[in-house]
């Protein structure tokens, strides 16, 4: 009863100027409703990942994977997973601690597995590019078609800097975003003269390019690619298996820590840039540029600012993801690399974060779960998206419309 | 409002065009222009389609550039700005067209009206939330009472996307992100645009009615509704073929032969 009762309050109207004693009151029985159903929302997720990681066998896995699917179905029809995003909304912090919960969870339960544990860090590192694509797609309208390269370029900055100096960890990952931004940025200034859709064209072009000066280059270690040493911050090296209470993890564990906490720092950047003046700004740079610019918005402005932020967020993620693979290579970051994280994001629905997240999971473990697709990956991938985006248009998990402090 | 402090005498002038020329390839889209707008006045701009009201408008705010000739300001040339320099200035607009973003709330709408009174830093957007958050709340608050003059309804709808809102509520929005700037001239496109005789005259009394509240802001209408130009504008501007044919009160230009000529045809 209480799910239907935070269901009932869903739409965002609801919650915004009638504040009367009525409405407090019904938010207040709806608090409970919120919570449980994140809660629940947040340990059916995790869940899946572990089983979808876990098991080995491919039948078990299918029919896992349907099960899946009718339980995220039943939770939607059921207005669960709206009343978790309200949550979201209304007791951040609340859904904070439920997520690093479940987060912990999926940790303990895959402690020892290292595919799974690389599957995981690998999916947020996906997500953390795919933020990026957010904030320059979703929230300002600029097509990134070079998410990859710009990871990739994140992780070439780490692996030389890792390997010709002394610099420590956190310098050499912050590098990485800082090089990818500053290329980005010089990317996108010639498109800032021009309307319309050239940032695609100028990323698809430096996307394609980046892999054919990748192979062709000596220094960079042409198409053998290079070594790159792990991580250590604070004196503690990442390759050292870390235990807890008695229990040990892989020494992966440490990445996916590091990784989830870099994360979720972007998680929370991205939802203030969302709620603050500065996510309106970026929308009407999206939905009108000369309305906004006669009403005094500098575009260029806020178009610079978005695509330096995204590639940013790639460039320190392929630092690490270089530090975390020990080796990276041109084949790692292709053209094909970029067109599926711009797919992530319109199938986790444009503009929104936790689509995002669900949307990663999908792309990143279905092809490596499901071996005997291998060959039809694409063909497969392309399908389901065709398929959700003529079921929801607006990706798994629509944008919602912004409504400010929830009042 | 803000911007300046002691009022101005009425016949200063707050926009001045002298020659001011437009061309697209080998059209003459303004011929040789002078308008000038004074300070309080509403000043109607009328004639028919395509003599170049809009694309006097567009000049003005800076989205088209003038071939020759130059606008000045509140003192400041204007006529090399961007739109964003210009909107600095004190100039807002409505379109003939909406331009409303209809996928963001209304109050996510009207803001965009008010860029240039809020903070977009990034320390206090991203760090000081606290802060932006009481700001948005008496933004908010703000943006009800300007919208509740117009329509008290239309307040309630402050969170609701601005495509939930019907047509006449939409013009309203429009003319409320334009205000809500505190600009000290506002260019309207056809108010009257799509809407029945009622409902036009309705949304003229509310326009008029902010204004008063606002102390006299100049406007300049672009329309086609001569009962809401006889009824709204101390004085009026006739183009036709990009050339200013005729100036002076409605009373005035509707008794002017080359007015009825160019609109009505020889007879």
């Amino acid at each position: 009863m209480s799910f239907l009762s935070a269901n009932g309050a869903g739409g965002p109207e609801l919650f915004s100027s009638q504040v009367g004693s009525r409405m407090s009151f019904l938010s207040m029985k709806g608090k409970g409703g919120q919570i449980l159903s994140s809660v629940l929302v947040a340990a059916c997720v995790a869940c899946s990942l572990v089983a979808v990681l876990d098991i080995e066998d491919q039948r078990a896995l299918g029919i896992c994977i349907a099960v899946i699917a009718g339980v995220a179905f039943a939770l939607s029809k059921l207005g669960i997973v709206q009343a978790a995003e309200q949550a979201g909304v209304h007791h951040p912090w609340a859904v904070r601690c439920i997520i690093v919960a479940a987060f912990a969870g999926v940790l303990l339960v895959l402690r020892e597995n290292n595919f799974a544990l690389l599957m995981s860090a690998t999916i947020l590192i996906y997500a953390t590019v795919c933020l990026g694509l957010t904030i320059q797609t979703g929230f300002t309208g600029l097509f990134n078609f070079a998410g990859a390269a710009f990871l990739g370029t994140g992780g070439y900055t780490a692996a030389m800097l890792a390997n010709v100096t002394w610099l420590p960890d956190i310098i050499v990952i912050l590098s990485g975003g800082l090089i990818a931004a500053a290329l980005g940025t010089i990317l996108i200034l010639p498109v800032l003269r021009t309307r319309g859709h050239y940032a695609a064209l100028a990323t698809l072009a430096f996307g394609i390019l980046f892999y054919g000066f990748l192979e062709a280059n000596e220094l960079l270690g042409g198409p053998q690619g290079l070594k790159v040493p792990g991580i250590t911050i604070l004196g503690w090296d990442f390759a050292n298996e870390p235990t807890l209470g008695g229990i040990s993890f892989s020494f992966y564990a440490n990445y996916v820590v590091l990784i989830g906490a870099i994360f979720a720092v972007f998680m929370i950047f991205t939802r203030f840039v969302e709620r603050s003046w500065i996510g309106i700004w970026l929308d009407a740079v999206r939905l009108d540029e000369t309305a906004a610019s006669v009403f005094g918005l500098r575009v260029s402005l806020w178009k610079s600012f978005a695509f330096t932020t995204g590639n940013f967020l790639a460039g320190v993620m392929g630092a690490v993801y270089a530090k975390m693979t020990a080796f990276i290579a041109p084949a790692n970051f292709t053209f094909g690399d970029s067109l599926t994280l711009v797919s992530i994001v319109l199938l986790g629905g444009i503009g929104n974060r936790w689509g995002v997240l669900i949307a990663t999971m999908i792309v990143v473990l279905l092809p490596e779960k499901l071996q005997f697709i291998q060959e039809y990956r694409l063909l497969l991938f392309s399908c389901v998206i065709i398929g959700l985006l003529f079921v929801r248009p607006g990706g798994l998990l629509a944008r919602r419309v912004r409504v400010f402090g929830g009042q | 409002m803000s911007g300046h402090a002691a009022p101005p005498a009425k016949d200063t002038s707050l926009l001045m065009a002298s020659g001011l020329s437009v061309k697209f390839g080998g059209l003459l889209a303004l011929n040789a222009l002078d308008i000038e707008v004074k300070r309080g006045e509403i000043l109607g701009l009328i004639g028919p389609n395509g003599s170049g009201k809009t694309t006097f408008f567009n000049v003005i705010s800076g989205i088209y550039s003038a071939s020759s000739g130059n606008v000045v300001l509140d003192g400041q040339d204007t006529t090399t700005l961007r739109p964003q320099q210009i909107a600095a200035h004190g100039l807002a607009r409505t379109f003939q067209r909406s331009r409303l973003c209809l996928s963001l709330s209304v109050f996510d709408n009207l803001m965009l009206g008010a860029v240039r009174r809020l903070n977009s830093g990034l320390w206090y957007n991203l760090v000081r939330r606290g802060q932006l958050a009481a700001d948005i709340g008496s933004a908010a608050k703000e943006a009800r009472e300007l919208l509740a003059i117009f329509n008290p309804q239309l307040a309630d709808k402050l969170w609701q996307p601005a495509i939930s809102l019907g047509m006449i509520d939409r013009r309203r929005l429009e003319i409320c992100r334009a205000l809500i700037g505190r600009p000290k001239l506002v260019l309207l496109d056809e108010p009257s645009a799509g809407m029945t005789h009622d409902e036009t005259n309705q949304l003229m009394s509310e326009i008029l009615e902010v204004r008063r509240g606002l102390g006299g802001l100049t406007i300049v209408m672009v329309e086609h509704e001569m009962g809401l130009i006889e009824r709204a504008t101390d004085r009026c501007v006739v183009l036709n073929y990009g050339k200013k044919i005729c100036e002076g009160k409605y009373s005035q230009v509707a008794a002017d032969p080359q007015v009825r000529e160019a609109y009505l045809g020889k007879s």
